[in-house]
């Protein structure tokens, strides 16, 4: 048996790297094909809608999450949890409304964008990254929330921050503590 | 970090287009065809040989930048490295991977083997753009014969 190859920091980057740069293929192909912003930005959001719904499973293996009882807690969760375990980076959270189900995620460091620059020529309206945004609700809508999740400013686009709005639907089932029988 | 799962997934998405027949005949239907997905492949594939650590930029011979491959790429990419590298000293190499990260998921056996392709596709523009970037011009091929091993043929284009 071969000796496992010695595992270099470096390797983990290019772990990381792979991700990112495979993203930007992605987009840059759909770029090709479709001409309008909202297109892609469409397209993008129902690919992440599709990795979401796999992705809380995996992420829901690998955190051990206790139940949630409310949406600030599932927002905390979203960004100190997963975004920590699968991006690297943990958003600040803030709640947008006083009945509680509007929070923004900014986001300060966006490692998707570590190659881009600037959006392409032509293409102001694009999210770049609205494939988070699917993946958001389509994990939140495994675990029976309705939400939705938009780009409401993005640094890409000249903005100060990015930051990504979670506005939760239906009322979370409030169940009272199961009394003991 | 990024874990090795979220490229998986996204991987898994892109390829599950391939699935999805678009019966709308406008520019740009069948948009995730295997070539296409071969050739994003190459474009990270390209950029990523920029980025691995190379000991010496002067590989001594062709064989040396295909075990490297196998080796340091296969790592860094698929945390694993390749099985077994044969060739024919004559410009051809077959890169077999007995658990190749990208297949193991899905099934073991004959199941699937006709999906197995479009799982390989990027992988192999993968590989075709690293030889790029290292000076190599190739043809980069696939084969299954039961799932989740896999075969990568290198056949190296003399210029």
């Amino acid at each position: 048996m071969s000796r496992p190859a010695h595992r270099r920091p470096e390797y983990h980057k290019i772990n990381k790297d792979l991700f990112v740069l495979t993203y930007g293929a992605l987009v840059a192909q759909l770029c090709k094909d479709y001409e309008k912003d909202e297109d892609v930005n469409k397209y993008l959001d129902t690919m992440g809608y599709g990795i979401g719904t796999r992705l809380i499973e995996d992420f829901l293996a690998r955190s051990c999450v206790r139940r949630c009882h409310s949406y600030s807690e599932i927002t905390d969760i979203i960004a100190q949890v997963a975004f920590k375990m699968y991006l690297g980076i943990t958003p600040s959270v803030t709640c947008n409304n006083s009945s509680r189900n509007e929070f923004s995620l900014i986001l300060d460091k966006n490692p998707l964008v570590e190659f881009v620059e600037e959006l392409p020529a032509g293409r102001s309206s694009l999210c770049y990254c609205n494939l988070l945004c699917g993946i958001i609700r389509g994990a939140l809508e495994m675990v029976h929330l309705a939400a939705d999740v938009t780009f409401l400013q993005d640094r890409l686009k000249g903005d100060s921050v990015t930051e990504i709005g979670i506005t939760f639907l239906k009322k979370l089932d409030e169940r009272k503590y199961r009394r003991k029988k | 970090m990024a874990d090795a799962a979220l490229f998986e997934f996204l991987h898994t998405e892109m390829v599950a287009e391939l699935w999805a027949h678009d019966p709308d005949p406008s520019p740009g239907g069948q948009k995730m065809s295997l070539s296409v997905l071969e050739g994003m492949g190459f474009r990270v594939g390209q950029a990523l040989g920029e980025r691995l650590p190379r000991e010496t930029l002067a590989f001594r011979e062709e064989l040396d930048i295909l075990k490297f491959l196998c080796k340091d790429l296969w790592v860094a990419v698929f945390q694993k490295q390749m099985d077994s590298l044969r060739t024919n000293h004559q410009g051809t190499y077959v890169l077999q991977d007995n658990s190749f990260p990208l297949l193991v998921r899905m099934a073991s056996g004959q199941q699937y083997l006709e999906e197995a392709p479009k799982f390989l596709a990027f992988t192999c523009g993968l590989l075709r753009g690293a030889l790029s970037t290292l000076g190599i011009k190739s043809l980069v091929t696939a084969s299954v014969a039961a799932l989740p091993a896999c075969k990568f043929q290198v056949v190296i284009q003399k210029s």
